[in-house]
């Protein structure tokens, strides 16, 4: 039972189950609408000390007030200084947690262009980084990036120990699991099946071999109260929707 | 003032005609933030060519990349922030056609800082683990002399032959002062660069600064400045806050021309083939037929 929230509802609740625990961190929703209505519902709920954006060059409290100023070069210091926790888009992931944004083929001529790495080298290799995938598939979720942008556990380990020290791939959420790196060799597996979701769907959309456990747990449906902050405070218009698909 | 005053006054078309072929060129701003916009249109008036661009890249690096000016770009991405994608640079990456140094932007930033205290690198952990090291074979790593022995990425200084940067307002000897929310890296840029080249969207004398901003927003300093140019709206059509916002209008037509040959000969003749008040006259217009 959803309790009558929608998937999209599910995966914002799921986003923001990714900061709990954080502390007084900056928490860094950068792949998209979800996230971002995730990072202020944990703000709003459990996460209070947490540290929030305007998405621009300002700290806003969670009822909008500047109590801070973030432009992009302090970003980056507080990024290297590891007090952040960002969650990013992945154009392509590998089971390891390789994050790829920068281009589809091959590096020299790419087939499809996209954004370039960005930050996601540094992000990866100084704190902690999930990933948010609104469409799950196999054109996401593949055996091999054609680009390592985000580090993943594998590569971490071979880069050395103070590396892999920083280095920590907290959750994936897509719009029909949340994922970890919890098995022994630190490959990815299923952690929770949003409502409505079989074990075989997310295998499907898997291009690799996914642990999913027989006895994993549901995701967990957002209660009254977050559900009126999702849909009266953070996102009257709905537009967490049109992100996530049925 | 005279030019024994220290005056560096000049129009962008003079600015632009002190640089050469092959130049490494960075210019300030971020993605579609207060870019150098009026000298990029100046740079697309010149013969310039076969350049080397340093940018946290936007719609700068689209127009250069589409009017074949750049042999070689050094980025961590290009995009127009509302536009996710770049569509000149990317369109030029797929055919193969651009000399590409990908590196994370924390390492761009690495790579100025070092250029403008005369570095040979410095090192950071970024870039460890990723494919940025695959990609660039001529990056290398340095080892911790101390007890931890750690091995870092050494970012090599991104020297620069010349920055190109857009601020709020500058005086007349390249005192230059921001007013938006964040500085980005034109400072930077500035002392990275032998020569900078400064636009702004009115030139003040020295003792207006105080009343607009704070000690704090003067960013950029004369003594790396070579030439000042007035140039109102001098960063359409990207930001330039508090100036003006974004002209998402614009850029979409922008994005929308880029993605077709035809419509880019279109876009570029109607915006791009007369001086900066031809521009300025089209774009008046063409938000006119949007109201």
């Amino acid at each position: 039972m959803t309790g009558g929230a929608t998937r999209a509802e599910v995966c914002v609740v799921a986003c923001a189950e990714a900061w709990r625990g954080a502390g007084e961190v900056l928490a860094s929703p950068v792949g998209g609408l979800v996230p971002a209505l995730g990072a202020r519902l944990a703000r709003l709920t459990f996460a209070p000390r947490l540290l929030l954006t305007d998405g621009e060059a300002l700290l806003v409290t969670g009822g909008g007030a500047v109590e801070g100023w973030l432009p992009y070069r302090r970003h980056l210091s507080l990024s290297y200084g590891g007090r952040r926790h960002a969650m990013m888009g992945a154009s392509q992931l590998d089971r390891h947690g390789n994050q790829n944004i920068s281009c589809v083929g091959d590096w020299g001529q790419p087939h499809r262009q996209l954004i370039g790495v960005r930050g996601a080298p540094a992000n990866t290799v100084n704190h902690p980084v999930s990933y948010w995938v609104p469409r799950h598939s196999r054109r996401v979720f593949v055996e091999r990036v054609d680009m390592v942008c985000g580090v993943g556990y594998d590569r971490a380990a071979a880069a050395g120990p103070r590396v892999a020290r920083y280095h920590r791939i907290v959750r994936v959420v897509t719009d029909l699991a949340v994922l970890d790196f919890g098995t022994p060799d630190r490959t990815m597996r299923v952690v929770s099946l949003h409502p409505g979701v079989a074990a075989e769907d997310v295998r499907a959309a898997t291009g690799f071999p996914l642990d999913v456990p027989d006895d994993v747990p549901r995701t967990r449906v957002p209660g009254t109260a977050e559900l009126r902050l999702i849909r009266e405070v953070l996102d009257p218009a709905g537009l967490r929707e049109r992100e996530v698909r049925g | 003032m005279t030019a024994d005053g220290g005056d560096k006054r000049m129009t962008a078309d003079e600015a632009v005609a002190r640089l050469r072929d092959g130049m490494t060129v960075g210019i300030g701003g971020w993605g579609s933030r207060r870019k150098p916009m009026a000298l990029v249109r100046a740079v697309l008036r010149s013969s310039l060519t076969d350049l080397t661009v340093v940018s946290f890249g936007g719609p700068d690096v689209g127009l250069l990349v589409a009017a074949g000016r750049v042999r070689r770009l050094v980025a961590a991405f290009a995009t127009l922030d509302s536009v996710p994608l770049e569509p000149h640079f990317r369109a030029a990456r797929e055919r193969g056609a651009l000399e590409l140094m990908e590196l994370d932007e924390s390492m761009v930033m690495w790579g100025l800082t070092a250029a403008a205290h005369r570095l040979p690198f410095l090192p950071v952990r970024a870039g460890l683990g990723s494919d940025v090291l695959r990609v660039n074979p001529s990056l290398r790593t340095v080892t911790s002399p101390y007890a931890d022995g750690e091995e870092l990425v050494a970012v090599p200084a991104l020297a620069l032959d010349a920055a190109l940067v857009h601020v709020n307002r500058a005086d007349a000897l390249g005192n230059g002062q921001y007013l938006g929310p964040d500085p980005y890296f034109d400072d930077l840029f500035c002392e990275a660069a032998r020569e900078a080249y400064v636009s702004c969207e009115h030139i003040v004398e020295t003792r207006e600064f105080a009343a607009a901003g704070g000690p704090q927003t003067l960013l950029v300093q004369r003594h790396c400045v070579t030439g000042v140019v007035e140039a109102p709206g001098g960063a359409h059509f990207t930001s330039c806050a508090p100036d003006y916002g974004r002209d998402e209008a614009f850029q979409t037509a922008y994005a929308k021309a880029a993605a077709d040959p035809e419509a880019w000969a279109a876009f570029a003749g109607r915006f791009l083939s007369g001086d900066e008040d031809a521009y300025r006259r089209a774009v008046a217009d063409f938000a006119r037929e949007g109201a």
